[in-house]
């Protein structure tokens, strides 16, 4: 009987620093976004009397969104993020599927070879060729344009032809075969078969590349220094210097960038969750 | 009957013909593009970064003269550009520290608390945003009576602020912080992930046996866990020295908190030193390989283990 009850108490005292300590790491993910928040509602007076951590007057006051939105040309940097990203993700997508597809499927002189340069690239890690990669960039004549930073994240994209890889021994080479009876071309059941069938694997992909195109910084900064070109990261960046004062506005600036990330998660999570998972794991 | 025979035959060796023509043609219109862009993007700026760290190219001179190793003695004599990596411990330990909270954090999660989903995602959360974003959420919580040192002071602990973006002895510390806070939620679910795809019976079973929480933690999920705390502990070092985004964005690197890409990436296009920013990039890559190399004598035993 009082060995039981000591048990409960141990276990109460565990269940309470269980949940104490998930609330104070929450408190620590949260409390640093959670300020930016409030302080982009605020106005400049209200800014530099309220203390830090105080709500907003109002939750309606939009004009450092506005400020930020306009001064720092951030429908430029929606409009070059969302172009870039598509065009690289549908790139991605088409140059991964198909080469995986042939190197799964198909038996051919250099195959190993192949697999062997892309087994080999992915030991190098980007940020320390960029000196050299630049200049490739320039020779093709693509610097300070779109095509540099698409090039780039469908170029050196080896990951995902290796999630697309991975996947395809899940899909039996039955059907292509049921397929190819029928008469259809190789084509086809690249199209027809393998393509529906990697749905998943593309959904991971998708995900994986593409909070990674959406949030990467140095690839832009580096590539495309024109204002025009701005994405999201470089566009946010250039608030760094003259709006140093105005940290209402700076904070505005923050959340529009964060807040399409937040919408993303709140309604794809379970997706998200998968991709990073699945993908990070092989 | 033989005649009708031949006539298949042909036919069936005119479309095996027709079939290996068609799958030439597949195979080299679905590689060539990717392999075009590997040879574009990672093997030749690879050949010419071998090449321009034994030359004092500017980047734009027509002439490359040839310096042979001068670069590379350049990089391990003069402290500015060696000394750059001790930065990188910081952020070493941090990941021990961000693994250690990941996995703790991952063992309460799948133990059944309530809310758990929405606990994981407050922590997953931030791997998520924005690397500039958090650059300036930080400046912003860091600075000289930023929230860090606010909340310092309401909690009664105001005698522990420090100049957190501006002393040099602190400033990597506080860099090495923001990376827990925005890389752990990563760790962390995929922790979460390998602990849940152990199967239910073997809890049973140990609680069966009456197996504490402790002893579950200690012989089920971490020998199933291990390998994947292993991938994440390499990841970890090859992060640890490819900082950049971090203080870069914050501090351009400024009081002490530049780090070896930052020093390459500004040696290479703000001094123009495109020989000297080359050399410096086959230094990290060198010890890049060593850590793969490892690596992959590590899996490779693990592998070994699992068939006797």
């Amino acid at each position: 009987m009082i060995r039981r009850r000591h048990l409960t108490v141990k276990d109460m005292f565990f269940s309470i620093l269980k949940y104490v300590s998930l609330i104070i790491a929450s408190l620590v993910a949260l409390i640093p976004i959670a300020v930016v928040f409030f302080a982009a509602f605020k106005d400049s007076e209200e800014f530099k009397k309220t203390s830090a951590l105080a709500l907003p007057k109002s939750f309606f006051n939009f004009s450092n969104y506005i400020e930020a939105f306009i001064k720092g040309k951030m429908l430029t940097g929606f409009v070059n993020t969302v172009i870039i990203m598509g065009v690289s993700l549908a790139g991605v997508i088409f140059i991964g599927t198909m080469l995986a597809y042939v190197l799964h499927r198909f038996n051919f002189r250099f195959k190993n070879v192949i697999l062997g340069a892309f087994l080999l690239a992915t030991l190098i890690p980007g940020v320390t060729t960029q000196v050299a990669t630049f200049q490739v960039i320039n020779a093709l004549g693509v610097y300070n344009t779109r095509f540099a930073p698409i090039l780039l994240y469908m170029g050196t994209d080896i990951i995902s032809i290796y999630i697309f890889l991975q996947f395809m021994d899940n899909i039996s080479i039955s059907m292509d075969e049921a397929a190819m009876i029928e008469g259809a071309s190789y084509f086809t059941i690249y199209r027809k078969v393998i393509l529906p069938l990697l749905k998943p694997a593309i959904a991971t992909v998708v995900i994986i590349k593409g909070v990674g195109i959406y949030n990467d910084f140095y690839t832009p900064f580096l590539y495309m220094p024109n204002t025009k070109l701005n994405v999201l990261s470089t566009a946010l960046f250039k608030f760094k210097g003259p709006y140093s004062a105005k940290w209402e506005v700076i904070c505005a600036c923050i959340m529009i960038v964060v807040i399409p990330t937040f919408l993303a998660f709140l309604f794809l999570q379970k997706y998200i969750y998968n991709g990073f998972t699945s993908g990070s794991v092989k | 009957m033989s005649i009708i025979a031949t006539v298949k035959s042909k036919k069936v060796v005119d479309y095996k013909k027709q079939r290996q023509r068609e799958k030439n043609i597949t195979i080299i219109t679905f590689t060539c593009i990717p392999l075009v862009l590997l040879i574009l993007f990672s093997f030749i700026p690879l050949g010419s970064m071998f090449y321009y760290g034994l030359t004092s190219w500017n980047g734009t001179a027509p002439n490359k003269e040839f310096v042979g190793f001068q670069n590379y003695v350049t990089i391990f004599t003069k402290p500015e550009y060696f000394e750059v990596f001790k930065v990188s411990i910081y952020y070493f330990v941090g990941s021990f520290v961000q693994l250690a909270l990941a996995l703790y954090f991952a063992t309460i999660l799948t133990s059944g608390v309530r809310y758990q989903n929405l606990f994981k995602g407050f922590l997953f959360f931030p791997y998520l945003i924005n690397g500039v974003a958090i650059g300036f959420i930080f400046l912003y919580c860091l600075k000289q009576g930023g929230t860090l040192d606010i909340i310092l002071t309401k909690i009664g602990l105001g005698s522990l602020i420090q100049k957190w973006l501006g002393n040099a002895k602190i400033i990597n510390y506080s860099m090495a912080g923001v990376s827990i806070w925005r890389y752990m939620g990563n760790n962390l679910i995929m922790f979460i992930g390998a602990i849940q795809s152990i199967s239910d019976e073997i809890y049973e079973a140990a609680e069966l046996d009456g197996a504490s929480r402790w002893q579950q933690f200690k012989y089920i999920i971490m020998p199933s866990i291990k390998r994947i705390v292993q991938l994440n502990l390499l990841l970890a070092i090859n992060g640890a020295l490819a900082v950049f985004e971090i203080p870069y964005v914050m501090l351009q690197g400024a009081n002490g908190s530049k780090t070896f890409v930052i020093q390459t990436i500004e040696t290479a296009f703000q001094f123009k030193k495109v020989g000297l920013g080359s050399a410096m990039g086959i230094v990290l890559l060198m010890i890049v390989v060593v850590i793969a190399i490892i690596q992959n004598v590590f899996f490779k035993e693990e592998e070994a283990e699992m068939y006797d």
